[in-house]
């Protein structure tokens, strides 16, 4: 270690030489990488024009593959603010700053992110990229929809600005587009004026999937709306879910604690979670909810209950998981959402972190996920039948016409992506007219078939 | 509002004591020699809360200067109450071995560059009888090994001049911190592999801070690295000869 840590070593011989292994957050997905970590803008701009096959990778955070490549420019070091106008609410930051930074900076202030994932531990830049949804995006859309404009740097090596109105091709193939049009520099975003860091939640028991979407659209005027869900109940009760709707308090001041509670120091053993202790967890959990209560609660812990404990993903233990996000169309939406919680729950192979939300419409970029319906995302422990059980859970989303979130996926069919995402064309049109193909790949686009 | 000036303040050390600065409102003047980093970092800073921030682009090594940049540091802030002196590069020592020029360079950059710079701040701290100093050394100065004795002598001299300084300084109130840092994963490291031994910035900065704040003399940070150089420091010259390190 001493040997290592403290030999200085020619940098430029073993930067290039020296491949690392590089997760998805699931850690099921593996890639051998030549990491590069910038530490500005202009290094940036040189090391990328050295490369091909190149992606930007903020946090890791995608689950699957969608951040690997064989060239990984990591914005670790890109994550400064340039500008907060604390009057309006407009902020501008380098692509590698993450949420949680940004969280720090703007609640004291009175602002809040237009929208957000269940972590904090995301770049904004990766944010922009997966056009992420919150569970407010039944009102708000997604975090793109929020960004009035990028600073990218194209596979020409052109550095430009779009944004809605100003090479609008370019910016609806960017938001959503797993950074495969380019790499985002700094993104311009329009934040939400919030009184208070503190959020009124309600809690709703719902004894069955269908009480749980009923639920959903009786409470379509809650801000923010999400319910865990129980994936291993079976029969009348499949699907019984704890709804928790929120809003953003008046008082009890902006003050805001991002200081991390514990991590993981290692995987543990994978068999301490199974069908049992997960079972055990999901009655437990249910037992706790009470019916219609309200409380109010701080901020952090509402909207990312995860990130207080560091590494998380360990606990599946060496193997990793996968996760499986799909959207199903509002048609039909409810019955066939029965259909797929009756597949996991007769396999038994659910996981305890399940989550369901309705969604609003869908936006105008181009891979952007979300669609007018409903959404169900669960883990599963990464086995051979675990994954024959996605596969076949993939095969019935296409069926019901629903499609899968990219930056949950690690093992999609191309023909799955192709006929469910289908601006794909116009995305790659874009692509070639902004000198990104060849240039910019991720393992993920491989595998769906982008060239 | 403390006022601090930080020299080196494109390292990501230092960079990361400054956000933490930034965040309680101190005012801070920052030097360093690539101009546009230190813009972007200027910017960041006053973002995050610093209540003012000014810059000065400087290659170090020109020691002639450095009176010129406290004298701008003390208009810039109006008094200076603390300095982290934080500027320094990791030498290549294969290439240094080959070449006097360039080890004699490294000993510039690493050491006599921060004794200019502590000599005219100890006399001015001393006047007016107050002030901080704290100059980031490393643990690779406790005892030299083959693998980087280059690097490691540079900051050999740095911890044992600012040991002097603070006995010097004592009396005046004034106080000298010595930080002695493990492995940090930053830029400069970035060609290592990253076991468990290795600290993020953020971490190793708000150990610095505090340790700042509370007028500590020589920190190891994490602090476990005090007891492997103590270790490392014991094993007797004979034997330490014959291992590699």
């Amino acid at each position: 270690m001493l040997q290592v840590g403290l030999t200085s070593n020619d940098k430029n011989s073993s930067f290039m030489t020296n491949l690392t292994k590089i997760y998805g957050w699931g850690r099921y997905n593996q890639q051998d990488a030549y990491l590069h970590a910038p530490t500005s803008c202009a290094s940036l701009e040189s090391t990328a024009k050295q490369q091909n096959n190149v992606l930007a990778r903020g946090m890791g955070r995608s689950y699957g593959d969608s951040a690997n490549a064989l060239n990984v420019l990591q914005t670790t070091y890109i994550n400064h603010f340039i500008e907060f106008d604390r009057a309006t609410g407009k902020l501008t930051a380098e692509a590698g700053i993450t949420l949680r930074d940004i969280l720090e900076v703007i609640v004291p202030s009175g602002w809040f992110l237009p929208v957000t994932p269940g972590t904090s531990y995301v770049t904004l830049g990766g944010a922009i990229a997966s056009d992420v949804h919150g569970k407010n995006h039944h009102i708000a859309g997604t975090f793109g929809q929020h960004v009035k404009s990028l600073s990218m740097l194209l596979g020409t090596g052109e550095v430009v600005i779009t944004s809605p109105e100003h090479h609008a091709d370019l910016f609806h193939a960017t938001c959503g587009g797993m950074g495969l049009t380019g790499i985002i520099m700094s993104a311009t975003i329009q934040l939400l004026p919030i009184k208070s860091s503190f959020i009124l939640q309600k809690t709703i028991r719902a004894d069955c999937v269908e009480v749980a979407c009923e639920s959903f659209e009786s409470n379509s005027d809650a801000t923010y709306s999400v319910a865990w869900i129980d994936c291993l109940n079976k029969g009348k009760s499949l699907g019984r879910s704890v709804i928790m709707l929120g809003e953003h308090a008046e008082q009890g001041g902006l003050e805001i604690d991002t200081r991390q509670k514990v991590s993981m120091p290692f995987s543990t053993p994978s068999a301490l979670l199974n069908r049992f202790t997960m079972k055990a967890f999901n009655a437990a959990y249910w037992q706790k909810s009470k019916q219609n209560v309200s409380q109010t609660v701080a901020l952090m812990p509402y909207f990312y209950p995860l990130d207080a404990i560091g590494e998380w993903n360990r606990l599946y233990g060496k193997k990793g998981f996968i996760q499986f996000q799909c959207v199903l169309p509002k048609n039909d939406g409810v019955a066939n959402m029965r259909k797929l919680l009756n597949e996991i729950s007769s396999s038994g192979e659910g996981s305890f972190l399940a989550a369901l939300k309705q969604f609003g419409v869908s936006n105008e970029n181009l891979l952007s996920f979300p669609t007018e319906g409903y959404t169900l995302a669960l883990d599963f422990k990464a086995s051979e039948t675990a994954i024959k059980m996605v596969k076949r859970l993939e095969d019935m989303t296409v069926d019901m016409g629903g499609r899968l979130y990219l930056t949950k996926d690690a093992v999609m069919y191309e023909s799955t992506f192709k006929s469910t995402y289908p601006n794909w064309e116009k995305f790659e049109a874009v692509r070639e007219q902004y000198g990104a193909i060849g240039k910019f790949s991720s393992t993920q686009s491989k595998r769906l078939g982008l060239a | 509002m403390k006022r601090i000036l930080i020299i080196g303040a494109t390292s990501a050390i230092a960079e990361h004591c400054a956000r933490i600065w930034a965040a309680k409102g101190d005012a801070m003047h920052l030097v360093a020699r690539n101009e546009q980093q230190i813009q972007v970092i200027a910017s960041d800073l006053k973002v995050r809360g610093a209540s003012a921030v000014t810059t000065h682009c400087l290659d170090l090594n020109c020691v002639d200067r450095h009176e010129e940049l406290l004298n701008i540091a003390d208009d810039a802030l109006g008094s200076v109450d603390i300095v982290l002196i934080a500027h320094g590069t990791l030498s290549n020592q294969k290439s240094c071995e080959l070449s006097v020029k360039e080890t004699l360079q490294e000993i510039q950059s690493n050491a006599l560059s921060t004794i200019s710079l502590l000599t005219l701040i100890a006399n001015r701290f001393e006047a007016k009888k107050s002030g901080s100093i704290c100059v980031i050394s490393s643990v690779a100065g406790d005892r030299g090994r083959a693998s980087n004795y280059v690097y490691g002598s540079a900051k050999a001299m740095v911890t044992a001049f600012t040991s002097g300084l603070r006995q010097r300084l004592h009396k005046s109130n004034v106080s000298v911190v010595t930080i002695k840092p493990g492995f940090v994963d930053t830029p400069m490291t970035s060609e290592f592999k990253k076991g468990f031994l290795w600290a993020k910035p953020g971490a190793v900065a708000s150990k610095i801070v505090a340790a700042i704040s509370n007028r500590n003399d020589e920190v190891y940070v994490p602090a476990f690295w005090r007891l492997i150089m103590l270790v490392i420091s014991l094993i007797p010259a004979r034997f330490f000869t014959r291992v590699s390190l």
